[in-house]
């Protein structure tokens, strides 16, 4: 069968709606846990109750996310076989190293978490709080190992080839591939921006309506401050990351700034739609590019021109915004880390202006959408290589018809999934603030949940 | 060499993961059958509070397993999710819909959301031991071609593959209501204890049952496996024979000593009697085997090195689990005071 008459769109499309769906939970699943271990710090080290409750209660909604991160994670594992058999076919014996190293990770994740989340009542105080550490760290490093088989994809190495057949492997050469150095540190920051951010997206709303007492006001502070403190260096990984591209993946790096033909004294294009071969509605910055590239606007930045058409992304345009909707999101969440820092250092205390608060509830959808944005910028500007140079997505698809089927599957069955959780966690929130109304409180008691609940 | 180890180690693996998670997903099946609202509480109750705190750890096997698969055995791993593409699918929606189900309903109040969750999670945990028994007997009967590219019907449906999707079924049934007349014990729920031991009793028989039936069926369609299974691999066949007679016989004197270690070994093996039976073959019919369908030599090595840090790492950790789940430290359900 002719590879082109695979259904390699369709797939496509089902591998991005599920990753994309995974990694909002992935981002939790590694982030989440340290959130949760310096509440539960804070409330050891200080008898803080406030910290305690936070910590319990974070813990519960850990639980749920953790619990369809999980399901979501396998439904990936599998959709590596069942849509790309062509990849494992051939790349299996080379791409399987990483992915078995996160398997001890994703162990050492499921066990301590299972210890961690219904400790709460027996493993008192500090005993509870290391059984926290292995999640969070086992969260780091599993990320680490999915990044490099990802990476990987980008950067190929690590084995020998004969008559197009893997006979040799280097597998550590496989996991730190030239690409590894910046998409590891890269996805950790994000999904601890995005997991930050969001949880302090949550108190910030909060905070709108006036629920502005200690609880609040600490629940916005642990998230929050963690997330900005890390965007700095999110932005010069980020930096590092999109030169080392314009040299690894030039291509890759043209489609991002639309840089069409291979010249000097290259433009930076702020936003603008690619149509025809002309920019529109896109603000060009003279010689920005080859500044950005090579500190010099006589650096030479590599255009699509030097492949063939068939060579090259598609969609430069989605490729292009999400770039730009990714670092412009980056400098807001930024802004709103250095505002809370110079009120800080004024006052000792949280901002007062409404709009903060505003701007703050935002961050946690910029950071999300940020990092949605990145995975667009990487995968189908990596298109139409599933592996760079040496093998593509449509002779890696499945040769199976009906994956329309699956995707349509996939897509309703997500939906319910993404709405049940959201429910679910509203549902938690609510039970927590009618808790509080007659809730004595117990350190290191039951998640407050009434006992009826248990029989 | 290397190769024969990591197909050991891919069979360890798939043992672990039918014996741990097997038992969470025959949970479900128990879940499923304990009756109406307010008779199925307590024997719901005992099933959630014990599955909650394990089944993910448990279910981290399966990842393990397909990971090992195909970096170890590529073509026959493709041509598996080619070729079995309708019924790992569907594995999968049970996979998605047991997982989410069993945490959503472990956090809501009321009938109203209780009871479509819980069945969302008791129906898909029947789903996935089923197609996953399907895809087993697809292999096992040389359905899988190395060339095929397309998944059809007949490549799972047939007498042998079904027969195995129902042992499945009945093995996780079996195994979990092992688990639970243990878990009974400790509660001092003696209730409970009989009723459980009645179904493990029921599921033993069952499982037995369907083990002879794929027997006889393999004696009339493939000789070839029929053959091995009574002649290298007949040891193993009359241990797992010997384990669930005794587990059967322990069952009706009360006795319940030894009953979950008889139960997991009889199972255990069930799979190395497949594994030695099928031995060196990977996909019968094909003549892709051990040797010339295994990834170069490094993967394997690597796939050796990780599976030994693995055990080792996670070995204990398992174990502290277990332990703490063992002695009831688990829980955060409860009042204080109440246990």
């Amino acid at each position: 069968m002719l590879a082109s008459a695979r259904e390699v769109v369709p797939a496509r499309a089902q591998m991005a709606s599920t990753l994309g769906f995974h990694i909002i939970l992935a981002c939790f699943g590694i982030a989440f846990p340290t959130i949760v271990l310096v509440a539960e710090y804070i409330g050891l080290k200080r008898s803080d109750e406030v910290a305690m409750k936070l910590a319990r209660r974070w813990s519960q909604a850990l639980g749920v996310l953790v619990a369809v991160g999980a399901v979501t994670g396998t439904v990936l594992s599998f959709e590596m076989g069942l849509l790309w058999p062509g990849l494992m076919r051939r790349y299996g014996a080379v791409i399987g190293f990483p992915f078995s190293i996160e398997g001890i990770f994703f162990f050492l994740e499921a066990i301590f978490t299972g210890i961690y989340l219904y400790g709460w009542r027996r493993l008192r105080g500090w005993a509870h709080f290391w059984s926290g550490i292995p999640v969070a760290v086992s969260g780091i490093f599993g990320a680490i190992s999915v990044m490099a088989a990802n990476s990987w994809m980008n950067q190929p190495g690590g084995f020998t080839l004969r008559d197009g057949k893997v006979v040799a492997v280097e597998p550590w050469a496989v996991f730190f591939n030239r690409a590894a150095i910046y998409e590891m540190p890269h996805m950790v920051l994000a999904a601890y921006m995005v997991a930050g951010f969001l949880v302090a997206s949550v108190y910030a709303v909060g905070f709108l309506r006036g629920r502005r007492d200690r609880y609040h006001r600490l629940g916005f502070a642990i998230p929050f401050v963690i997330a900005a403190a890390l965007t700095p260096f999110q932005i010069f990984v980020g930096d590092t990351a999109a030169r080392a591209i314009a040299a690894d993946q030039p291509v890759k790096f043209a489609t991002m700034e639309y840089v069409s033909h291979t010249s000097r004294e290259v433009p930076e294009y702020l936003g603008g739609v690619y149509v025809n071969g002309h920019v529109y509605l896109g603000l060009a910055i003279p010689d920005m590019d080859s500044i950005l590239v090579g500190f010099s606007p006589h650096t030479q930045v590599t255009g699509w021109d030097t492949v063939a058409p068939a060579d090259r992304p598609p969609a430069p345009t989605l490729i292009h915004l999400s770039f730009d909707a990714m670092v412009g999101l980056a400098f807001l969440l930024l802004g709103a880390g250095l505002w809370a820092l110079l009120i800080w250092w004024r006052r000792r205390a949280l901002p007062r202006q409404r709009w903060f608060w505003w701007l703050a509830a935002a961050c946690g959808p910029a950071a999300l959408v940020a990092m949605e944005c990145g995975w667009i910028v990487t995968e189908v500007g990596r298109q139409p290589w599933v592996v760079y140079k040496l093998l593509t997505t449509a002779q890696a698809a499945t040769t199976n018809r009906g994956v329309i089927a699956s995707l349509t599957a996939v897509i309703v069955l997500y939906a319910v999934l993404g709405v049940a959780t959201v429910l679910i966690l509203r549902l938690l929130a609510r039970r927590w603030r009618q808790g509080d109304e007659g809730e004595t409180s117990v350190p290191y008691g039951p998640p407050s949940r009434p006992a009826e609940a248990s029989s | 060499m290397s190769a024969e180890i990591v197909g050991g180690i891919l069979l360890a693996i798939l043992t672990l993961y039918a014996v741990l998670a097997g038992a969470d997903f025959g949970g479900g099946l128990w879940d499923l059958f304990a009756g109406g609202e307010a008779r199925g509480r307590p024997a719901r109750a005992l099933i959630e509070e014990t599955i909650t705190p394990v089944w993910e750890a448990n279910h981290v096997w399966l990842i393990f397993a397909l990971v090992v698969f195909w970096t170890a055995f590529p073509e026959a791993f493709a041509a598996v999710m080619t070729v079995a593409a309708l019924p790992l699918w569907l594995a999968v929606l049970g996979i998605v819909l047991r997982g989410a189900g069993f945490a959503f309903r472990k956090e809501v109040q009321g009938l109203r959301f209780e009871r479509p969750l819980g069945a969302t999670f008791a129906l898909a945990s029947l789903l996935t031991p089923f197609f996953m028994g399907t895809v087993i007997g697809a292999v096992a009967s040389g359905k899988v071609a190395l060339d095929a590219e397309h998944t059809t019907l007949a490549a799972w449906t047939g007498a042998t593959s079904l027969l195995i999707g129902g042992l499945f079924v009945a093995v996780c049934a079996y195994l979990a209501a092992i688990y639970l007349i243990e878990e009974s014990i400790k509660r001092g729920d003696a209730l409970h204890e009989r009723y459980f031991r009645r179904r493990a009793a029921i599921a033993g028989a069952a499982a037995g049952a369907l083990s002879l039936a794929t027997l006889a069926e393999l004696h009339d369609s493939d000789g070839a496996l029929y053959r091995s299974l009574t002649g290298r691999a007949l040891p193993l066949v009359l241990l797992a024979t010997v384990c669930g007679v005794a587990v059967l016989v322990l069952l009706a004197l009360g006795r319940s000593r030894g009953l979950r270690a008889l139960s997991a070994l009889g199972v255990a093996a069930v799979i190395w009697g497949w594994g030695v039976a099928q031995y060196p073959t990977l996909l019968p019919g094909t003549g892709l085997t051990l040797f010339n369908g295994s990834a170069p030599h490094a993967s394997l090595v690597a796939i050796i090195v990780v599976f030994v840090v693995a055990v080792l790492l996670v070995g204990p950790g398992f174990l502290l689990l277990f332990r703490l789940q063992g002695s009831r430290l688990l829980e955060s359900e409860e009042p204080p005071g109440a246990a």
